[in-house]
C-alpha cells in the first residue's frame, strides 16, 4: 500500500471527544480538501499525523508501516509534513536560511560543528532552485521578516518542500493573505509535485474548488462525507452547514 | 584576498588591544588576566543564551566545576596547566550534560530558577566534602611549568600570555562552530522550537549538545582562572558570577560574539575604575549602566552603530 | 520532641515571612509576565524606613513599622509608571537585566544612607522575649509573626473572593487580553498590586528582621530565596505561595537543626524535585 492511511482514528481528551473514528486515505499525486466548521477538529487531526498529538486509539500507516508511534520529527524523517496554519519561520534569519535549515536536516547535517553552513554546493543549488520555483529568488538574502505576508506563505511551503515530503499538510495556506496575493498561493500549490500526497485544511471555498479533486468534510470530529467538489457543493447536508445561519 | 582580510583583521585587532595591555598595565595583570578570563566564561554563555536562547542564571555551575576539578587534578594526579584546562572543560561538559538532561525540558522562570539551583546544590555539596574542596578554606595549588619548561612568575606575564593564547582559540573555535550547521540550528532553536520539530530537528537533544558544548568552554574558562590565581574557593558558584556574566553579555549585545568580548570588557572596566574611585558608590555606575542599556540600546553596545544609522536616517 | 516543636515553630515562623515578601512577587509576576529581581528590595526599604524612624525620629515600633510600609507603597508608585511599565512588554532576559538594574539602584541608595552594616530593629518588650503557652514557653516575636502571616492570608482572601477589585485583578491574571477587552482599566489593577505587593514585602521585611537582617545587600543576598517561593508556589497563585513558603521554610528550619553541614542542599534538590514534576509550580498554571 503507497501512501498514507488511517484507520478508525480516536482521540478524546478526559470525555471530550475531539476525534471519532476517522478513516482516510491519501494516494500519491492526491489532492484533497479538508474542510469543516470551527471546533470541527481539523487542527487536532493535522496534530494526530504529524505525531504532536497521540491518539486514543487508531492507526496511522505510511507506505504500509505503522508510524502511530513515531515522535514529530521521526515523521518528518518518515515523509510526513506540514506548513503551520499562524506563520511559523525564523524571523531574524534571512529567506536562504530559512531554507538551509531544512535541507540540512533533511542530509542528517544539524549537528556537524565544523565546515561552515552555506559551503555545500549541491545543498545552495537546491535552495536556488527553490527560490526560484516560488519566485522569491529576488528576496534570498532579506530577513524573513521583512517580506510581504503572502510571500511569507510561500516561504512557509517551501520550507517544507525543502524536506521533499510524501504526504504534505497545508493548514489554511492562505490564512491572512491578503486576497490581491491569494492567486500566488493557489500557483504555487498548482506547481507542487506531481506524485505529492497534498492535504489542505482551509476554509476559503474558492481555493479549495480550484486545487482539491475530492472534499471532505469533517464535523463535531467525525467524517461526514467525502466526495467530489460538484457532489459536495451539492450536497444539502453541507450546505445547511456553512449556510445554516441564515435559515434562522 | 579580501574576505582573508576581513575575517583575519579582529584578530589582528585583538592580539593588538592584549599586546598593548601588557604594556599598559604591567603592574595591572593579574586584573587584565582576571578580563580575559571572565571573555571566554562570557563567550560560552553566549553560545547558550546568545545563540540557542536558552535562559540561564547558573552558568557558574558549569564555570566552578571546571575550577574544581582542575585544582583537584592539580593536587592529586598532575600539576601540568593543559592538562588541568582539558580536565576543566571534561568537568565542565559532563556537569552541563547531565544538569542539561533535565535543565532543556524546561523554559522560562522555571528554567531560570532551575538553573540557579543547581548552582546552590553544587556550592553546597563542595562545602560539605570539605576534605576534597577545602570547603569554606578554598584549594590552593601550585600550577606547574608550562609544556614542562616556562614557570609561572609571580607578576602573571606568562599568566596573561597564556590566558591570551587560551581565548584566542577558543574563540577562533567558537567562530567555526557558530557558523557551522550546528550553530545554524542553535539560530534556528532561538528563533523557533516549533519550525524546528516540524523540520524534524531533535530539538532537545541539539539543545542538551549546545549546553554540553557551552559547559566544556565554561569548565574551561574556570579551570583558566583556577590556575591565574592558583586558588579555588566556594564564591566560584556565587550567584553574582552567573548573573553579573548575563549583565555583561547584553550589555555587548546577545548573540555576537563580539558582544560577549565588548561587554566584557566595558562591563569589568567601569566596575573596577568605579570601584576604586568610590568604593561607597560604585554600585550606582554599575546600575544605571545596566538601566541605561536595556532602556536606551535593548540590542547592546554592539547594536549602538546600527541604532546611530536608523536614528540620522529617521531625521533626514 | 522539644525539637519538632521548634522546627515547626521556627519554620512555620520563617515560612510567614518568605510568605509576605513573596505574595506580591508572585501575583505581580503572574499579572504581568515580568521577571522581578528588585522585589526583596522593598523589604530592604521597609526594615530601612522602620530603623530611621525608630533610631532618628524615636518613633515606637508600632509607629514606625505601618509608617514605613505606607512609605514603601507610596515610593513603588512611581518606580512602576516610570521603571517597570517600560519593561512589561520585553522579554524575559532584559526584563532580569533591568530589575537587576534596579536592584543595584536600591542596594547603593541604602548603602549610601545608612552604610553597610545591619539596620536594627528593636522590638517592643511586649513582643520580645518568651511567651508561655501552658506546657512550654515559646518566643514571642514568633507568634507575632505567624499571626501577621495568618492575618494576612486571611485578609488577602477576602479581598481576592471578595471584593470588586479582587474581581478585576482575577480576570486579569487570568485572561488579561479579554480582560482589557471588558474595559478593566488593567494598568490600573497592575499598579494597585504592585504597591500591594511592595507594602506586603515591607512588612515581611520588618517582621523577618531577626531571621533575614536588614542590609544593604539584602535585595541581592536573598533574591534567590524569594523568586523560589514563587516559582515552587505557581507565579500568580496566592494560595501556592503560601504553602510554597510554608513547606520551604519548614524543610529549611529542619535541615539547619538536624543536618547543618548539607547547607541549602535539600532545599534546591527539594525546589529540582517540584519544578521537575510541575514545571509551573504547584498550583501555577500553564
Amino acid at each position: 500500500m503507497k501512501g498514507l492511511q488511517v484507520r478508525n482514528l480516536n482521540k478524546s481528551f478526559g470525555g471530550l471527544v475531539v476525534a471519532r473514528d476517522i478513516t482516510l486515505d491519501l494516494a500519491p499525486g492526491d489532492r484533497k480538501a479538508l474542510i469543516g466548521p470551527n471546533g470541527a477538529g481539523k487542527s487536532t487531526f493535522t496534530n494526530l499525523i504529524t505525531g504532536i498529538l497521540a491518539p486514543t486509539s487508531g492507526e496511522i500507516r505510511l507506505d504500509g508501516r505503522d508510524i502511530g508511534r513515531l515522535s514529530e520529527a521521526q515523521r518528518v524523517k518518515a515523509g510526513i509534513a506540514k506548513t503551520f496554519q499562524i506563520t511559523t519561520l525564523f524571523r531574524s534569519l534571512t529567506v536562504r536560511e530559512n531554507l538551509r535549515l531544512p535541507l540540512l536536516e533533511r542530509r542528517g547535517l544539524t549537528a556537524r560543528m565544523i565546515g561552515r553552513a552555506d559551503a555545500d554546493p549541491a545543498l545552495e543549488a537546491e535552495i536556488e532552485a527553490l527560490l526560484a520555483q516560488f519566485k522569491l529568488s529576488a528576496f534570498g538574502d532579506a530577513k524573513v521578516d521583512r517580506l510581504a505576508y503572502g510571500q511569507q506563505r510561500l516561504v512557509e511551503m517551501a520550507m517544507t518542500l525543502a524536506l521533499r515530503p510524501r504526504i504534505l499538510i497545508l493548514d489554511e495556506p492562505a490564512a491572512g493573505v491578503p486576497s490581491s496575493e491569494s492567486p500566488l498561493i493557489s500557483d504555487a500549490i498548482a506547481a507542487l509535485p506531481k506524485d505529492l500526497s497534498v492535504l489542505i485544511i482551509e476554509h476559503d471555498m474558492n481555493l479549495v474548488f480550484k486545487v482539491a479533486a475530492k472534499i471532505i468534510v469533517l464535523v463535531a470530529g467525525a467524517i461526514l462525507t467525502e466526495g467530489s467538489p460538484q457532489e459536495i457543493s451539492a450536497d444539502a447536508r453541507v450546505r445547511d452547514l456553512y449556510l445554516g445561519a441564515h435559515h434562522d | 584576498m579580501m574576505r582573508a582580510l576581513f575575517t583575519l583583521g579582529p584578530y589582528a585587532g585583538l592580539i593588538a588591544a592584549a599586546i598593548a595591555a601588557y604594556y599598559l598595565f604591567p603592574s595591572n595583570l593579574g586584573f587584565v588576566t582576571t578580563v580575559v578570563v571572565a571573555m571566554i566564561f562570557v563567550l560560552s554563555l553566549d553560545l547558550v543564551m546568545g545563540v540557542a536562547g536558552i535562559s540561564t542564571l547558573g552558568h557558574a555551575a558549569l564555570y566552578g566545576t571546571g575550577a574544581y576539578a582542575a585544582a583537584i587534578f592539580a593536587t592529586l594526579v598532575s600539576a601540568d596547566p593543559l592538562l588541568g584546562l582539558a580536565v576543566g572543560a571534561g568537568a565542565g561538559a559532563a556537569i552541563a550534560f547531565v544538569s542539561g538532561l533535565f535543565l532543556m525540558r524546561a523554559q522560562g522562570l522555571t528554567l531560570l530558577m532551575l538553573s540557579i539551583a543547581v548552582t546552590e546544590v553544587l556550592s553546597s555539596l563542595a562545602n560539605k566534602y570539605s576534605g576534597l574542596t577545602g570547603g569554606a578554606d578554598g584549594l590552593s595549588f601550585t600550577p606547574g611549568a608550562l609544556f614542562g619548561r616556562f614557570e609561572f612568575d609571580f607578576y602573571g606575564q606568562l599568566g596573561y600570555i597564556y590566558a591570551v593564547c587560551v581565548f584566542l582559540v577558543v574563540f577562533g573555535m567558537l567562530r567555526i562552530v557558530v557558523a557551522s550547521p550546528f550553530g545554524l540550528t542553535a539560530r534556528g532553536i532561538k528563533e523557533s522550537p516549533a519550525r524546528m520539530r516540524a523540520i524534524g530537528t531533535p530539538v532537545y537533544w541539539r539543545l542538551v549538545s549546545v549546553y554540553t558544548f557551552a559547559g566544556a568552554i565554561a569548565g574551561l574558562a574556570g579551570a583558566l582562572g583556577a590556575q591565574s590565581t592558583a586558588l579555588v574557593s566556594l564564591n566560584v558558584y556565587d550567584f553574582q558570577r552567573s548573573a553579573e556574566a548575563v549583565i555583561m553579555l547584553i550589555i555587548g549585545g546577545t548573540g555576537r560574539l563580539w558582544g560577549a568580548v565588548i561587554g566584557t570588557i566595558v562591563f569589568m572596566t567601569v566596575h573596577q575604575v568605579a570601584a576604586s574611585a568610590d568604593p561607597f558608590n560604585w554600585l550606582f555606575v554599575i546600575g544605571a549602566l545596566v538601566l541605561a542599556v536595556v532602556y536606551i540600546v535593548p540590542a547592546g553596545l554592539l547594536g549602538l552603530p546600527e541604532m546611530v544609522k536608523k536614528l540620522t536616517g529617521g531625521a533626514r | 520532641m522539644t525539637t519538632i516543636l521548634s522546627i515547626l515553630i521556627d519554620g512555620i515562623a520563617y515560612g510567614m515571612i518568605l510568605f509576605m515578601i513573596s505574595v506580591g512577587l508572585s501575583v505581580t509576576m503572574g499579572l504581568m509576565r515580568v521577571v522581578n529581581l528588585a522585589h526583596g528590595g522593598f523589604a530592604l526599604l521597609g526594615g530601612a524606613f522602620t530603623h530611621v524612624a525608630m533610631a532618628s525620629l524615636g518613633m515606637p515600633f508600632l509607629l514606625a513599622a505601618p509608617v514605613a510600609v505606607l512609605v514603601v507603597m507610596v515610593l513603588s508608585v512611581p518606580m512602576e509608571r516610570v521603571l517597570y511599565r517600560p519593561i512589561y512588554k520585553m522579554g524575559e532576559l532584559p526584563q532580569v537585566l533591568a530589575t537587576i538594574g534596579i536592584t543595584f539602584l536600591m542596594i547603593a541608595s541604602v548603602n549610601r544612607w545608612l552604610g553597610s552594616s545591619p539596620l536594627s530593629i528593636p522590638l517592643p518588650a511586649a513582643m520580645s522575649g518568651a511567651m508561655n503557652i501552658g506546657f512550654r514557653t515559646l518566643p514571642t516575636q514568633r507568634i507575632y509573626v505567624i499571626a501577621a502571616g495568618l492575618i494576612v492570608i486571611v485578609g488577602l482572601y477576602a479581598l481576592i473572593e471578595r471584593t470588586r477589585f479582587g474581581i478585576t485583578l482575577r480576570a486579569s491574571v487570568d485572561h488579561p487580553g479579554t480582560a482589557a477587552c471588558l474595559g478593566i482599566d488593567t494598568s490600573r489593577v497592575f499598579l494597585l498590586t504592585f504597591a500591594l505587593g511592595a507594602g506586603l514585602a515591607a512588612l515581611g521585611g520588618i517582621l523577618g528582621a531577626e531571621l533575614l537582617p536588614i542590609t544593604a545587600y539584602y535585595p541581592l543576598h536573598y533574591m534567590v530565596l524569594f523568586l523560589t517561593v514563587v516559582a515552587v508556589g505557581g507565579m500568580g497563585s496566592i494560595m501556592g505561595s503560601f504553602v510554597a513558603a510554608l513547606g520551604l521554610g519548614i524543610l529549611d528550619t529542619a535541615t539547619r537543626y538536624l543536618v547543618p553541614d548539607f547547607g541549602t542542599v535539600f532545599f534546591y534538590v527539594a525546589m529540582i524535585l517540584v519544578l521537575g514534576f510541575r514545571p509551573h509550580g504547584l498550583l501555577g498554571k500553564a
